[in-house]
This record gives structure tokens, sequence and C-alpha cells, in this order.
């Protein structure tokens, strides 16, 4: 039989602040286990949360980010249940009134309704040790995280592992270019719960979803739905009915495990946190934060494509990783020529930066990408002879103007001295320059350039002096 | 000298006629003689900190606590000392940080010097729960000091500290101080931080003095007032200059009394004192204006489901996993967690515990906690709307004299204690028990007195010369 699919997403991001979300410890990874917390954060008796108003200023950008209503007044509640890494064995989340409401991510050609997107505080983890021991690292507990929930159950939803990718990837990046998350994924940055149902291809009547929890990275959310609806489409085929329940994904074994059915499902007994104020949220806060949106990918992508006339495949190089395009801004600024910084960017600059999970950083300065830029441009050096000074300035404080200097590759060969150096290679070369004539073989031709560009040392440029044999062996 | 308050002790040692030591000294001594079982702990450094204290007064310093020996309940943290809120649970947890209480009154130079038994987690109102067993009442040991805050009332009431804090979530406060002879205020809800007391019931909790006298309770309350950074719920009001309320008269005064408190003292012992207060303010120039709050007999069940609700998320911290009381035959997650509460919380706590979770889960939260929730607006709404026609509302503190130890078998008939006091809780305004006059059982009664939202100085009005004025006087 055919199916319908309906995947729905629960993507949780740590937001980029100063602090914790509720107390003056700092948000950053990397300490030694338990160093990074105090009182609030690890719930000692006594201890009080107190808002970081930075926290809702990042969720409302991220809201803005993706056409989200905002609330004006939001509510934190208390989401019981007990786990060691919850020191309070409560987690501060939003319920009923959440920062934002109702938003959509545009991806293709799909505008994807997105229910909410609300604040709360990160658990901290677990660490298992080799004697069978489990101990409690509370640093990651109370950094800020979102959580986004997509709307599976309207149309347009995501209907595949695929969509579901295209999705996480978007999200990702609009997070980084609103700068309200880095979403370092193998830090675990940014996660991602999915359910999927299936329903009789046309069926209006949603079918039963399964949760999984748990899942590690963008391709394993990807083997994982691939599996999901497989095991789900294999109980239907077989007049099997889809029980209701979250499962775990083992990504070593490529399957997932039933972790708790409906009738065990924890009732969470969320209630607003008596500790905490409800927020108020001005229009002017709003507007402000409005005002200070960094350029978001979509509406980069339609200068680079209108403005600059970039093709959408350059466009989203330039695009995939942020501190490229931003590279190529500040370019483009100084040099207003943007297909050929895109040239130079998307080749040179991606080839020496691109590592297997993302972008390393850009270790050349823009004043020397824009001189070598420039004067390829220019025809004061060759392109060979410019990619070479590019190395020999990458990741150095080196000028690429003196390093050119310096190699003696700056094309400043006068007229006569240039004509005198082919005239010399054509008479040297008669029986060469005799086959050309009567062959007109562009191999030929080059030869006769190298041995120009030879006798100048590369400072001659290569197009003019192709001209000038072309010239007088007509 | 063990009867001296706050302002007399502090004069004699500012005059060189005591020292902290010589007090907290004598404190110390009577607490080992008491069979009130009212302290849990008297600090080991003690008296290091009272001749500390003498030292720095010897220098010149006069804060408005300087020297006085001062016992706090044993919910409110000072660091590097245990704070067990009367449970087992916390047997051994020693506090990181101190609250903003304790430091208030630190800065002020008190003298913490000992910490009050109460009910566990403050959850009674007989200081018979505790871990650290039943406390007495100084009056008379075979009935029962009241609580949550009992062991506090009865080192005040008992004359073995110049004065006490407490923590009132329900009454816990204003009723023991009532059983013991001594004054307490429930102070505006946001008046005192919470930072540094271990939680029962967030959005009731409040900590306040008990003292000897109202100028004692003014003076201490003021310390304790104000806005706190690290407590959301702190207000931003400005604390008032409580002394300045005392030494007046109360002529002209409007004393709202209303009709649905009144039918609810109909049989009790309360009824005869509280006419004899209604006589007592007429004769004295105070008017006694009629006001409507209905359905006051409401905030108890409000009561018992909000505050259960809190506590039972307030209260799952302490699962045997961190700092708390853990199990030792426990051999999984699982046996941590159920072996370690079933252990470490007492009976009542684990009924309130159940209650809480049930009127938060799915299902029943719209039925009882919502309902309990928008039940308390309308209360709070009715009770401001009363004060628009009154200055402050009376109301008895207790149903009568402090009740025989073990008489309150009944679980609902120990929460029938709160019947007068959870209304301020509820509605968050502050209220007093003052010592008015003494029971047919020649026990003390006290009087409560309710003002609007920030205004304690009123309170301190009318209760400063009730002290002054009242019969035997």
């Amino acid at each position: 039989m055919e199916y319908d699919v309906v995947i729905g997403l629960e993507v949780h991001a740590e937001l980029k602040t100063n602090t914790k979300c509720f107390c003056a410890c700092v948000n950053s990874a990397g300490q030694e286990p338990n160093t990074n917390c105090c009182p609030v954060c690890v719930g000692l008796p006594g201890a009080l949360p107190v808002l970081n108003k930075k926290a809702v200023e990042q969720t409302i950008r991220a809201g803005l980010a993706l056409g989200f209503n905002i609330n004006r007044t939001a509510v934190f509640e208390r989401k019981n249940y007990f786990y060691p890494d919850l020191a309070k064995a409560y987690q501060i989340s939003q319920l009923v009134k959440p920062i934002c409401v109702r938003g959509y991510l545009q991806v293709g050609n799909k505008k994807l309704p997105i229910n909410r997107i609300h604040l709360e505080e990160d658990a901290g983890k677990l660490v298992h040790s080799n004697d069978g021991s489990t101990l409690v690292d509370y640093n990651r507990g109370g950094v800020p995280l979102i959580e986004l929930v997509t709307e599976a159950l309207e149309e347009p939803h995501i209907e595949s592992a695929d969509e579901a990718i295209a999705f996480l990837e978007k999200l990702r990046q609009v997070y980084i270019y609103a700068g309200v998350a880095d979403c370092i994924i193998e830090k675990g940055q940014m996660r991602a719960d999915v359910n999927v149902s299936l329903k009789p291809k046309g069926s209006k009547t949603y079918g039963t979803k399964v949760e999984m929890k748990n899942i590690m990275g963008f391709k394993s959310v990807h083997r994982a739905i691939e599996y999901e609806i497989a095991r789900q489409k294999d109980i239907l085929d077989d007049g099997g009915v889809i029980e209701q329940e979250t499962r775990k994904w083992d990504d070593d074994k490529g399957m997932s495990f039933t972790l708790r059915t409906k009738e065990n499902s924890e009732d969470y007994r969320y209630f607003p946190d008596p500790d905490l104020l409800a927020v108020n949220i001005s229009e002017a806060e709003i507007e402000n934060i409005r005002k200070t949106m960094p350029p978001l990918p979509d509406q980069l992508k339609a200068k680079y494509m209108g403005e600059f006339g970039l093709s959408e495949y350059d466009a989203d190089v330039l695009l995939q990783f942020k501190n490229v395009s931003d590279f190529f801004n500040e370019c483009v600024a100084e040099y207003n020529q943007p297909k050929t910084v895109c040239n130079w960017i998307t080749t040179e600059i991606m080839a020496r930066i691109k590592t297997e999970t993302g972008a390393g950083p850009i270790l050349i300065s823009k004043q020397n990408l824009v001189w070598l830029m420039k004067n390829v441009d220019n025809k004061k050096i060759n392109r060979l002879n410019a990619k070479d000074v590019l190395s020999a300035v990458w990741g150095t404080e080196k000028s690429a103007e003196q390093e050119a200097k310096a190699r003696n590759l700056i094309i400043d060969i006068d007229t006569n001295a240039l004509d005198e150096i082919v005239n010399k290679v054509v008479l040297n070369n008669a029986g060469v320059v005799a086959q050309f004539k009567a062959e007109q073989d562009p191999k030929i031709l080059n030869f006769l350039v190298g041995q120009v560009m030879k006798e100048t040392r590369g400072k001659a440029n290569a197009g003019d002096v192709m001209a000038k044999i072309k010239e007088l062996t007509k | 000298m063990l009867e001296l308050g706050i302002k007399e002790i502090r004069e004699k040692i500012l005059k060189h006629e005591l020292t902290s030591e010589q007090i907290t000294k004598a404190y110390i001594d009577e607490i080992k003689n008491s069979k009130l079982n009212a302290v849990v702990e008297v600090f080991a450094d003690a008296l290091t900190k009272a001749r500390e204290m003498d030292k720095k007064i010897a220098s010149g310093f006069s804060g408005k606590l300087a020297g006085v020996p001062i016992i706090i309940k044993d919910n409110i943290l000072v660091k590097g000392k245990h704070a067990s809120a009367g449970s087992r649970m916390l047997e051994n947890y020693i506090a990181e940080y101190t609250s903003t209480v304790a430091q208030k009154m630190l800065n002020e130079g008190a003298v913490l010097f000992a910490r009050a038994n109460m009910d566990e987690f403050a959850m009674g109102s007989g200081t018979e729960t505790s871990y650290y067993g039943k406390t007495f009442n100084p009056f008379d040991i075979t009935r029962s000091p009241g609580g949550s805050s009992g062991g506090s009332a009865a080192s005040v009431g008992g004359n073995l500290c110049a004065a006490a804090l407490g923590t009132d979530t329900g009454g816990s406060i204003r009723q023991p101080a009532s059983y013991c002879g001594a004054v307490g205020i429930k102070p505006t809800y946001g008046r005192v931080s919470r930072y540094g007391v271990i939680a029962f019931a967030s959005s009731l909790d409040q900590v306040g003095p008990i003292t000897k006298s109202v100028e004692d309770n003014a003076i201490l309350l003021e310390v304790l007032s104000g806005r706190d950074e690290n407590d959301e719920t702190s207000d931003i009001t400005p604390v008032a200059n409580y002394t300045a309320f005392l030494n007046k008269d109360i002529r002209g005064m409007k004393i709202g009394v209303i009709s649905s408190v009144e039918k609810m003292m109909k049989g009790l012992d309360c009824e005869a004192y509280y006419n004899k207060m209604k006589q007592f303010l007429t004769k004295h120039g105070a008017q006694l204006v009629p006001v409507e709050v209905e359905n006051m007999e409401l905030a108890l069940p409000v009561y018992y489901i909000i505050a259960p609700a809190e506590a039972a998320s307030n209260l799952a911290r302490y699962d045997g996993v961190k700092y708390t009381f853990r199990d030792k035959d426990a051999r999984n997650l699982e046996e941590i967690y159920r072996k370690s509460r079933t252990q470490g919380f007492g009976k009542e706590v684990k009924r309130r515990i159940m209650l809480g979770n049930y009127v938060l889960s799915s299902g029943y939260f719209d039925a009882y906690y919502n309902k309990a929730r928008s039940l308390q607006a309308k209360l709070r709404a009715d009770m401001l709307k009363a004060f628009n026609n009154c200055d402050v509302i009376l109301m008895p503190s207790t149903k009568g004299e402090a009740f025989k130890i073990g008489a309150k078998v009944n679980p609902v008939d120990a929460y029938m204690e709160d019947m007068f006091t959870v209304s301020a809780n509820i509605t968050g305004v502050p209220a007093i028990s003052v010592p008015f006059c003494m029971g047919k059982n020649n026990m003390p009664v006290g009087m409560q007195f309710l003002a609007p939202h920030f205004e304690e100085g009123r309170l301190y009005r009318v209760a400063d010369f009730v002290e002054k004025h009242k019969e035997g006087k």
C-alpha cells in the first residue's frame, strides 16, 4: 500500500549568551566537570532562579528571524520529572505561554509552519564510567535552550527524511546568521527529536505518531526517520496497528527501541513557576531586536542572485558558512566585482578551509585577497602567480603586495621590451612557427607563449603575449 | 536578663552594661537546661562570634542588632552551618551559602547562635512532625507551641533568645507566636527575600520576626526587608521606617471586621477573645467597620491545594542523588529515589507531596489547581476592595489556646489550625499576631491584624497600642 509520511520535529538549540539562563554562571562549554555551577543551577536548597534578560532577547530574535508572533506576556512553568542530570527534579520551561508563537521556515518551495519556540534551561550530563558507575556533570545545567516545534498536522509539512534534514540545515543556518546560536552539532548545541506517522495515501486522517529521542547528528536523524518509515510500513502492510510510543534510536545498531509506551508516559505536572515573574515584552523591545537583526540567508541569497548576478549554486556555496559569506560581503564592499570575488572565494578560499564537518577560519585578510584580485584583473600579476602569493601569505601576517614584489612577480615589462622578446622567440623557433602556421594547433601556440613567459620570468601577461604571437605568425 | 529583647540588649551592650558574650552564654546555658526541645543545635562557634562582636562594638560598631543573640529557624541558611528543615532528608546538609535574611542580620551585628526546631519542611501546625522530636510550649509543656515555627516561638516565649526568625506559609509564624505569647508578623509577600530559605510553597512563603515586643518586631523587620536581586519575587517598594509607627493612639482608626470570618468563629474559644478585642478597640476610639470578603472560609481549601502543589515540586530535588539522605541498600536509580524518599521524609511531608502531585496531574489540574488559583484571585480582589473601607482588618490568630500535644490525630484537624491565618498568605497581605489576653486555661492568646500590601506600619501602630494598653498593663 502507498502511504503519506508526516514528520514533526522538535529542535533544541543552545542560545548564545554570556551567562546561563537563570544564574550568573558563564555560558560556555569545556570546563572541568562541576566547576561551572552555583547554588542556583545545582538546585541547592533555598536557591532561586533569576531570569537572564539576554536569553529572552535571543529567543525573540530567533522568533523574528522565522516570522513568529511574539507573546507580550510569557510565563515560565515547571516541568517535573526525576532524572539525576536534572538537579531540581524539574526543568524550568514554558508550556501555555511561550515567547514565540506561529512562525514558518521556507525550505525549497515549501513554507513549513512552525508551532512555537519556547525558552527553557538545559539539563546536566551523565558520565558513565568503565567501572559501571555513573557520575553527573552539572556544568551544562541551566544553559539557555530554545525548543522549536514544527506544525506537522497542517499542510505543507515535512514528508521525507531528506526534507527533514533540509529543514534542520536551513534552521541551523538561520540561527547562526541571526546570531542566536552557534549550533555546533558535535557539541550537542543543536539536537532534534523526531516524530513520524503514516497514513494511507490521500487520507485526511492522521496516523498514530511515534516519537524518537536522543538522536545525535543530522545523519542519524536521516537514518532514524528512514528506519521508522520502513518499520511502520511493514506493520501497516501486515494489517498491524501502530502503537503510540517513544523510541530510542541506537545509531550503532541502526535500529530504534521502545523507550516508553503511552500507558507509562510521563505526566510532567506543569504549573507556573512561582519563583519567576511573568515576562512582559514591549513593542519597543521587539522593534529594537528587529532593527538589529543581521541579514538572514534568504535575504542574502536574493541579493547575491539579483543585485550581484551570481548563480544559485554559487550563492548557496557562499551562504553555507557564515564566515564565508561575511568575508564575501566584506571583500565586495572593498572591490565591487561580486563575480570575481565569488570565484576566488568558492575555489581558492573554500579549498583551504573546508573540513569534514564544516569550515575552519579564513586565514587571509580581505586587503590581501582584494589586492590579488584587483591586480590579476589589471593584468599586473598572473593568475597562477597570484595563487602562489595567496598560498604564501595564508595564515601569516605578510602583505600580498610585498610578497609579490619580493618574488618579482609584478608585471612591469614595457611593450617594446616584450615585442623584442616575442620577436626573438619567433626567430629562434622558426620550425615550430612554420608548423603552427600550417596546422593552427593551439598546443603549438601555447608552447610558444610558454617560451615567451619563460623569457620574461612570468612577468608578462599571457593573453597579451598570445595576441602578439598570433599577429607575428599571420 | 534572659527576658530582655532586642532593643534592651543592644542598649545595654552599647552602654557596656552587658557583653554579647555574656548574654549569648546565658541563653546557651538556658537552652541546655531547657526541656522545651525548641533548639535543634547551638552553633559551635556561637561564643566566638559573640566575642568577635564585642570587639567590633568596642571599636565603635553600633549596628541595629549589635551583639543581639538571635535564633533562626532550621530552614534558613548560614554558610557552613547545618540546615535540616526538621527533616531526616537534610540531616547532614551543610549550607553552601548564606541566605539574604541571615546576611542582613549579620551585617547589623546579630549573633546567630542556634537553629530552632520546626515541623518538617514547615508542614505542620504543632512542631510535632520534626525528625528532631516534638517541641513543647513554654507556658505548659503538655501543650504544643504551635507550628511550624514552634521552635522559634517557644525560644522567644521561653526566653532562650532575644528574638527569632520564623517562616510563614499558612500561619507558621502567627499561630505559634499566639500560642507562645510572642509577637509574630508575616510580612507582605515580596517584602522579605526568600533567597537561602528552604522552600515549602514558593508563592506563599515569607520570613518574618518572632519577638518579645512589637517594637523589637519593627526593628527586626526593618533589617530583613527590601529588594534582593537574588529573588525575583522580592519587591522594589521602599521599606518604611516601621518604628515611626509606634507610640501612637488608635483613635479614628478604621478596623475592618468580616462577617464570613465571624461565622467561622462560631463555637470556638476565640470568639470570646475576639469580642473582647472589639470592645478594647472601640473603647480606645477606633471605629469598627464591617467589610465583606466573601467565602473567606475557602481560603483554607485553596491553600491546601496550592501549597502542596508547589511543595511537591520544591521537594522533588531531595532525591537521594546529591546532598540528601540516601538509603545505603539502594541498588539502582529507581531504588535510590524510592527508598531514600520513603525513609528520608516523614509521614506528613509524604502526604502533602502526594496531595500536590495529585492536584497537578493531568486530568485533575483544572479541577483542583486552576480552580484554586481562580478562587485565590477572587479572594485577593475582595480583600483589596475591603481595604478601601478600613485601615486594618481584625481576626483571631488561632481557634483558641495552644492545643495539647498529640491532640491532633486527624490531619484535617491539624489543617484547621490555619483557618484564620491562611487568608493573609493566599492574598499576599501582611498580618501580625500580637499577644492580647490569657485564655480559659491560662494560656496566652494572640489577636491578628491584617493590612493592605506593604502597609506593615499600620500593623505595628495598632499592635503596639494593644501591647501597651491591654488589660493588666
